[in-house]
């Protein structure tokens, strides 16, 4: 029963989405507020759940971990923000988590992205079959793809026909972007079609 | 000409509607459409059949609702596998919007595979802070997770007895609505060498091709259509080979649309050159 | 001296030095040090999910009190949001966590939340389609290629693509990895050396914005 009347509530908040499609309309936008506002709610449940309780909560009154007086004290500071007098102190734990996430960032972006990606743009080009001209295609792509996005000098010469050949292989990418993202616009479409054709309608199956 | 000029004009309503109609029509008709495997899902399958039987096997949930079709048929067919080849999923979530997701689809394929919860297989739940977490779970898994999503204590689990780290875990396979990946790359992959296969959006799945090339990532699965893959792979086509049709039909109307838009284009400019020239 | 920047930017410095120090001597006490703020790290960035719910709510609360054109929507949200926080905490206290999969905090995350974000985001497919219709254009030679591109994968990758040629899909698995992952990784390369310099001047404390 109670899954029944689920899915009428799901198709209803469907359909009054997709009656956007017609015009802009008190339906929609009914939809669209309550989703704003279940979605705030269900984040502050789950902070309670999967932050506050096992991470701060438990550990102190079953372990006895005091010590996390101390990121709690700079979580709630962060709070702070809040009153405009003392919202200063949100700063301290604004600067912990920046100051963290470069700090990961410089080690993670050498170790974990451009070495691996240097070294697996030096690909051999020996020999002469498709794999060489492959090789061949990715080296020079890479390259110019750089010229293109380097502004530091102005693009003459050398550099220029870079940038131009640059865009071409950029172009060739957008494209191919363009392309999986219909893909994945036509697929959300088909999943809810999906939905109100079969859990709602039960045509299918 | 007028026709096509007429045609450019039309009300854009009439574009969804027929973007709906060549949705809805392949679901119910359901023509057969043969999915052909590609070498970067097929990479995934096979790395998986090579694990030793209980290998443990971190899966993240990094999406929500919004990327459903796309990625729950994925994780249906993955769990599938892996439960057939007695290897251990241990689930957790980077996106909080997609906890009850992962969660739903583990229940259901534990369920159907006769899988038991805290021997064969864990969930986890969410954490935030997703670097110092990727970075963390290198030293120890119950810095952030001492509990499982109903906070149960990780040590009261058989499975979870002897994992604690990157090196308990045969391979990561992250579910991926947006650029967390990068952090999974660049942290458990570059710094704890921790084997990983992606499945991603298709949105963002062209941009992860070069992980693959760098053989930083072991395997692609891209959007729906990689689903499907998938799913044929395991013998079990399901939701994601069903929408193929609808997805084939839909790229083609899209293209005609560009056509028949460009015809309309060069038409104008032609008229508009005419009037110029005289 | 409390309320400057000079102990924010104290602390980024600290933080950020300590994270690279311990990657490279990963041994007491940098490694302990590097585990703990690792934690802690996670516990405070749990706090920020809190930080838009209040604006949100604070903003939708004032326009009812104001009985603002649209105040009725906002009187939706406001019950939408105090509804699903009263059904987690009895939920909570029913089951040990809302997240059990028979709670009604399950049921409204099911049928509420699923499909209203997925029909939001269903919605770009009709967006996508017309705008496709409406400018997508062979202007020039760049914009043609993108075209073809975009034609070919958009065939290519289906499996009526695969009806049409069977070499269809091989080449745009081709495209997918060689030229357009050739220009991706030069974009990626560039978007990380960008990454790197910006993290570099934010631990030295050139970049400050984030204190702003």
């Amino acid at each position: 029963m109670g899954t029944t009347i689920g899915v009428w509530i799901a198709a209803g908040l469907t359909l009054f989405i997709y009656s956007f499609l017609y015009k802009d309309n008190p339906f929609y936008k009914f939809a669209e507020h309550l989703y704003v506002g279940i979605t705030a709610g269900y984040w502050i449940i789950y902070t309670w759940a999967y932050v506050i309780q096992p991470m701060l909560i438990d550990p102190m009154i079953k372990n006895k971990e005091f010590i996390l007086i101390i990121p709690a004290f700079f979580g709630i500071i962060m709070l702070t923000r809040w009153f405009p007098q003392i919202s200063w102190l949100s700063r301290w734990s604004i600067a912990f988590t920046v100051g963290m996430g470069a700090g990961l960032g410089v080690t993670g972006a050498i170790q974990g992205f451009i070495l691996p990606q240097v070294q697996a743009t030096l690909v051999p080009l020996t020999g002469f079959n498709f794999e060489t001209f492959n090789n061949f295609l990715i080296i020079f792509g890479v390259l110019t793809t750089l010229v293109y996005f380097y502004f530091s000098k102005e693009q003459k010469g050398v550099l220029r026909w870079g940038s131009k050949i640059g865009i071409t292989f950029i172009m060739v990418a957008f494209g191919a972007s363009f392309g999986y993202t219909v893909m994945a616009r036509i697929s959300l479409l088909i999943g809810r079609i999906y939905f109100l054709l079969s859990d709602w309608l039960k045509v299918l199956r | 000409m007028n026709f096509f000029l007429k045609l450019s004009k039309i009300d854009r309503r009439f574009i969804y509607l027929f973007i709906a109609l060549v949705v809805v029509l392949p679901l119910i008709l359901k023509p057969k459409f043969p999915v052909v495997v590609s070498k970067p899902v097929q990479d995934v399958y096979d790395y998986i059949e090579k694990l030793p039987e209980g290998s443990n096997v971190l899966i993240s949930i990094d999406y929500d609702a919004a990327s459903m079709p796309e990625q729950q048929p994925f994780l249906e067919a993955l769990l599938r596998q892996l439960f057939k080849n007695k290897l251990k999923p241990i689930l957790i979530v980077q996106w909080q919007l997609g906890a009850p997701l992962g969660t739903m689809g583990l229940e259901k394929i534990a369920k159907e595979m006769g899988a038991e919860y805290g021997k064969d297989y864990i969930n986890l739940g969410y954490r935030p802070g997703y670097v110092a977490q990727m970075v963390g779970i290198g030293k120890e898994i119950r810095d952030f997770f001492k509990v499982d999503y109903k906070n149960i204590p990780l040590d009261s689990f058989p499975m979870m007895k002897n994992v604690h780290n990157y090196n308990d875990i045969a391979l990561l396979v992250g579910l991926e609505a947006g650029a967390t990946y990068l952090a999974w790359i660049e942290y458990a992959g570059g710094r704890f060498k921790q084997k990983i296969a992606l499945a991603l959006n298709a949105v963002s799945a062209p941009d992860a091709y070069y992980f693959y090339q760098s053989g930083q990532i072991v395997g692609l699965v891209g959007g729906m259509k990689g689903a499907a893959e998938y799913e044929v792979l395991v013998d079990k086509p399901d939701l994601a080979v069903a929408g193929m049709a609808s997805q084939s039909y839909s790229h083609l109307v899209i293209i005609l649309f560009i056509i028949l838009g460009n015809i309309a284009y060069f038409i104008e400019k032609g008229m508009k050159n005419k009037e110029g020239g005289k | 001296m409390l309320k400057g920047k000079g102990i924010p930017i104290f602390i980024t410095f600290l933080t950020g030095m300590i994270m690279i120090i311990s990657f490279f001597i990963p041994h007491k006490p940098f490694g302990d040090i590097e585990k703990i703020s690792l934690t802690w790290y996670s516990i405070i960035a749990g706090f920020t999910m809190l930080l838009g719910v209040d604006s949100l709510i604070g903003m939708h609360f004032r326009k009812l009190k104001r009985k603002d054109e649209n105040w009725f929507f906002s009187l939706v949200l406001i019950i939408g949001f105090t509804a699903t926080v009263v059904v987690g905490i009895i939920e909570t206290v029913r089951f040990g966590t809302a997240f059990d999969e028979r709670s009604y905090f399950t049921y409204i995350y099911n049928y509420f939340i699923v499909p209203l974000q997925s029909t939001m985001f269903s919605l770009l497919a009709f967006f996508i389609a017309s705008a496709a219709y409406r400018a997508f254009r062979a202007r020039n030679f760049d914009a043609t290629l993108l075209l073809i591109t975009a034609i070919i994968v958009m065939l290519g990758r289906v499996p009526l693509g695969e009806q049409i040629s069977p070499y269809l899909p091989k080449f745009t698995e081709w495209i997918m990895q060689v030229p357009q992952m050739a220009a991706k990784r030069g974009i990626g390369l560039g978007i990380s050396l960008g990454a790197l310099g910006v993290s570099i001047r934010i631990i030295l404390g050139i970049e400050r914005s984030y204190l702003s």
